[in-house]
């Protein structure tokens, strides 16, 4: 019972994580077609930033440490914002040459990362009960676990706020649907892109911050390893879709934790196979409209 | 010659690399309503897209509402984006209404303000129906309810010009008879640009006309005149399609 407990609270931290940078692509495709391979560099250079910020004010701090959340969250959201600006918003329309300057641009990031900060990976300690466990039916969990799923769970309420009470939200909502309608209602619809894009960026630099706190460590190719698995919750979710995102950010991770325990380390494999099982008997994900 | 709100003078516009509109040029006066006629497939709504830059196009676009004086030089929208365009007055009701079908009726309505002062009092009266209803999700309206939406999308501005787009088709005939109404009170204050295929409907509400075949204008003059010469509408309109066959509606090989 308390390997049970264990893994799903685990797999619900990790599934936030996978939603940290889920949402943000599910926002970015379902409003501008756009496959952002980049988004992992949000969160690395989040996790980097939130490091730094810990190391010169103190990493056994509270105060420290919510600061380098929303320092992560900034940067996260400015780093997008740029991207946005100066590299996709010159390809407009022409997606194959932006999924391409995404790739390129992860594959420079990483690059960069790695002469700013080495190659090896940087050990990170925060808040002293983070590195605890608090225990749970007779599981000890650790509790940097339960900051990941408050974390995710503020920022999908953020999001949804955002979306249904803003203008901008009314926009990207309206956008997701139907741009071109949008646009003819004279409404630059490329604002939004940028605005979605600081959004998920900013979420993916709360992610990296977390991320370094899950793993205890942060190196340059933390975001790119979650990268791939976001990808697969989001088209499992349904891609466009927030709360598709949420759901299979949560179904993916715990099912993976699951079989990393119960079937031999099997977890990646299983995640695939979900996938392929989804893409056959629903290729346009649980809560996707069409194809 | 009364004064213009629109000119348009070779325009061209393809869609995924093939031409729907060909060197299209025609006048849209600054009163009244104005059909944009011709058979299915000839390109009109492209030409419409074509006006907003919907669509990729070639030519001159002049619209002439930026002041009331006579010496007005009108402005080139041919090289502007969509969203320019319609922020300098033209409201636009496309075909297949094109409501936004995950957004409440109110949300939809919010979204098309762009004034400082929405005539919401003025939309609220035209179209009641959508007052009751404004917290419903818009893809959940009947067909006529829709209509209306996107009809109320564009009046809720005030525009210069409208472009409307087959506002009744598929519609009951009552709900023709509504929608024709909501037009023609719209049609007071500023001048439409129509696609209609119920001629009932042009007879009713349109001075001048525009015929166009195979991407091309091939008649403009009085609508009712047009529409009292049978030979006329049977040549372009096809109403008694099964008698014709002599029309010279060959677009591949005009090149
Ligand atoms: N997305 C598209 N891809 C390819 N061809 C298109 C596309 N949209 C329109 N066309 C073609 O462009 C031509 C003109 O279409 P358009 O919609 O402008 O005609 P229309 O006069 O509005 O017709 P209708 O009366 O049926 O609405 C048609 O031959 C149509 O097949
Ligand atoms: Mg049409």
């Amino acid at each position: 019972m308390s390997t049970v407990i264990l893994l799903l609270i685990t797999g619900l931290g990790l599934g936030a994580l996978y939603f940290l940078i889920a949402s943000g692509l599910s926002l970015i495709y379902g409003l501008m077609g756009v496959l952002n391979f980049a988004h992992g560099s949000f969160l690395t250079l989040g996790a980097y930033i939130g490091w730094e910020v810990a190391r010169v004010l103190g990493a056994d701090n509270w105060a420290v440490f919510i600061a380098s959340v929303l320092v992560g969250a900034v940067v996260g959201a400015a780093f997008a914002a740029a991207t946005e600006f100066f590299l996709i918003r010159k390809l407009y329309e022409r997606h194959i040459e932006q999924v391409l300057v995404t790739v390129g641009l992860a594959l420079a990031s990483v690059a960069l990362f790695d002469g700013i900060w080495g190659t090896d990976p940087i050990y990170v300690t925060g808040p002293s009960w983070l590195g605890g466990t608090t225990e749970i039916l007779g599981a000890s969990i650790p509790n940097n676990r339960f900051i990941l799923i408050l974390a995710a769970v503020l920022v999908l309420l953020g999001i949804v706020a955002f979306l249904k009470y803003t203008r901008y939200g009314l926009i990207i909502r309206a956008g997701v649907e139907n741009r071109s309608m949008v646009t003819a209602l004279g409404i630059d619809v490329r604002r939004a892109f940028t605005v979605v894009f600081a959004i998920g960026g900013a979420a993916a630099g709360v992610g990296g911050v977390l991320a370094s706190s899950y793993y205890g460590y942060v190196s340059s190719g933390i975001g790119g390893s979650l990268l791939i698995f976001a990808f697969i919750v989001t088209v499992i979710g349904g891609l466009g879709s927030l709360s598709g995102a949420a759901i299979a950010a949560a179904l993916v991770a715990v099912l993976q934790q699951f079989a990393n325990f119960y079937l031999g380390g099997t977890g990646d494999f299983v995640v695939v196979l979900l996938l392929a099982v989804v893409l056959l008997v629903r290729p346009s994900g649980l809560l996707g409209s069409k194809a | 010659m009364s004064t213009l709100i629109l000119t348009v003078r070779g325009l061209s516009a393809k869609i995924a690399g093939q031409q729907v509109v060909e060197d299209v040029s025609f006048d849209v006066p600054s009163t009244g309503v104005t059909a944009l006629l011709g058979r299915n497939g000839v390109g009109k709504t492209s030409t419409i897209k074509g006006i907003l830059g919907l669509i990729e196009r070639r030519g001159e676009v002049t619209f002439y509402g930026d002041s009331d004086g006579d010496g007005d030089p009108g402005v080139r929208l041919d090289r502007q984006r969509t969203h320019r365009i319609v922020q300098r007055g033209i409201g636009y009701v496309p075909e297949d209404r094109e409501v936004f079908s995950k957004l409440t009726v109110a949300e939809n309505l919010r979204l098309a303000e762009r004034d400082a002062n929405p005539r919401r009092e003025f939309v609220a009266e035209l179209f009641p129906d959508l007052v009751a209803r404004s917290g419903q999700l818009a893809g959940t309206l009947s067909g006529g309810q829709q209509q209306m939406l996107s009809l109320a999308r564009a009046l809720i501005n005030t525009n210069r010009l409208l472009l409307v787009d087959e506002p009744t088709k598929g519609l009951a005939p009552i709900i023709v008879g509504e929608v024709a109404d909501a037009l023609e009170e719209a049609a007071k204050t500023v001048p439409v640009l129509l696609v209609e295929q119920n001629l009932q409907v042009v007879r009713r509400l349109a001075a001048g006309a525009i015929v166009i075949e195979g991407g091309r204008v091939v008649h403009t003059g009085d609508a009712t005149e047009l529409l009292d010469n049978d030979d006329m509408t049977r040549r372009f309109l096809g109403v008694h399609a099964e008698a014709g066959g002599q029309t010279p509606a060959d677009s591949e090989a005009t090149s």
